[in-house]
């Protein structure tokens, strides 16, 4: 068996209430240890106050050939913008 | 630069009449100064370029502690000591960033720590100069990592997704390192006589390896021709030499210190210094192993690796214990 420790991905949350945002990956054998390396190698200066850690190989991705199908539907709908629709200006600000 | 000398396909840029379709498109996205992810189909010979490159240069941050880890334990004053310890710490991440980049590639990370200690990759000659007096660590950080970002700026640019923002990041972090070795050379070059001799002597020392760091020139480079087209290499390296020496003349004035090369002068009509080419027989030498500390550098990293065995193991079969009972508990 390898013993190359499993790959994690790691998100954060900085600072002033935005969701957690994937910053990287790194390399440990358990989420307390990935946590711990996440700590080191990517809040150095503050940047984080929440940690989440995800095994690699928990993750599921979309593939890029997927994109059309994916996300060609949501093209033909403007109408989900609020731009769409003229409202007069004497209806106030809306 | 941290990266020298990589090899690409070594046929140059591919005519546009020889690729087939998907090369074409690929090739159309890279124009179109879109990022490409790593699960996109991209050409064999890219992948590979791009993992000997960041490979490299991920190596180079791991083994750019060496030189000045040497001086974490001297460092004149309890605050120096914090400032260096934070600096080499950061070069780990840097090179923990860039090895990740690498992994979305397809390539394990022991396969590239293998690769490293037995040779078959390489990491920036400029590690394997010493630092010997204390005013090195200010040359180091002015000079090596002020190279370095020459370098690095223009990659933060590079057509591969994850390669981009490692570079992103690393350019946040690097330009701490920079000011902190000028702020050691302030210090030094306004000191004491035999403390402005010191800073000199680095000078003088780590000068043109700075340069060679750049690579020699590879105007005629069909590696660099392909890298290029793929904005896997954005600027050549005589272009990114000679920014930095102009950027680095008037701050070495600045210092009161004294650029080890006669020849060096403004040049009116080009508009930049004019300046001598370090000796590239050395460069080459280094390159091969024959420098001042190739063998010390690798022999501290094969004894990193060998030593860290029986912690890499325990601990992941402390972590399979864990997960077993775990599950049986369930």
């Amino acid at each position: 068996m390898s013993n190359e420790w499993p790959l994690w991905e790691v998100f954060i949350r900085g600072q002033h209430g935005i969701s957690h945002r994937h910053v990287g990956s790194l390399h440990a054998p358990d989420a307390e240890m990935a946590m711990k390396n996440a700590r080191d190698v990517y809040t150095r200066r503050n940047e984080g106050v929440s940690i989440w850690v995800v095994e690699a190989r928990h993750i599921a991705a979309s593939s890029p050939s997927d994109k059309g199908p994916l996300y060609e539907p949501s093209q033909s709908k403007v109408y989900r913008h609020p731009s769409f629709f003229d409202i007069p200006d004497e209806a106030g600000h809306m | 630069m941290y990266a020298q000398m990589v090899q690409s396909t070594g046929r140059g840029m591919k005519p546009r009449a020889e690729m087939t379709e998907e090369e074409a498109r690929f090739q159309d996205r890279i124009d179109a100064g879109e990022k490409i992810e790593p699960k996109d189909w991209m050409p064999e010979g890219y992948r590979k370029t791009l993992i000997r490159q960041i490979g490299q240069h991920a190596h180079s941050e791991i083994v750019g502690q060496l030189p000045e880890g040497n001086w974490i334990t001297r460092a004149p004053t309890l605050e120096r000591k914090a400032i260096l310890l934070a600096k080499v710490q950061d070069e780990a991440g840097h090179g923990l960033y860039l090895y990740c980049a690498a992994e979305t590639l397809g390539v394990s990370r022991d396969e590239l720590t293998q690769d490293l200690l037995s040779g078959r990759m390489k990491y920036s000659s400029i590690f394997n100069y010493p630092t010997l007096t204390w005013a090195d660590m200010g040359a180091v950080g002015w000079l090596v990592d002020g190279a370095a970002i020459m370098n690095q700026v223009p990659l933060q640019r590079t057509s591969f997704g994850p390669y981009s923002r490692a570079m992103i990041r690393i350019c946040k972090e690097e330009s701490f390192h920079q000011r902190q070795g000028y702020d050691i050379m302030m210090k030094m070059a306004k000191g004491t006589p035999e403390q402005k001799r010191m800073a000199q002597d680095a000078l003088n020392r780590f000068w043109y390896p700075s340069l060679m760091m750049f690579g020699p020139s590879d105007a005629d480079s069909v590696h660099s021709a392909q890298s290029m087209a793929w904005k896997i290499k954005i600027n050549t390296n005589d272009e990114l030499r000679q920014k930095f020496v102009d950027q680095t003349v008037p701050q070495a004035e600045l210092l009161g210190l004294t650029v080890p090369d006669p020849e060096l002068k403004w040049n009116e009509a080009r508009g930049h210094h004019d300046f001598s080419q370090p000796d590239w027989s050395e460069f080459f030498a280094v390159i091969q192993g024959d420098g001042p500390c190739n063998s010390e550098r690798m022999e501290a990293r094969r004894k990193a690796w060998d030593d860290g065995a029986w912690v890499r193991e325990g601990l992941m079969a402390h972590a399979r214990k864990k997960a077993a009972r775990k599950l049986a508990a369930e």
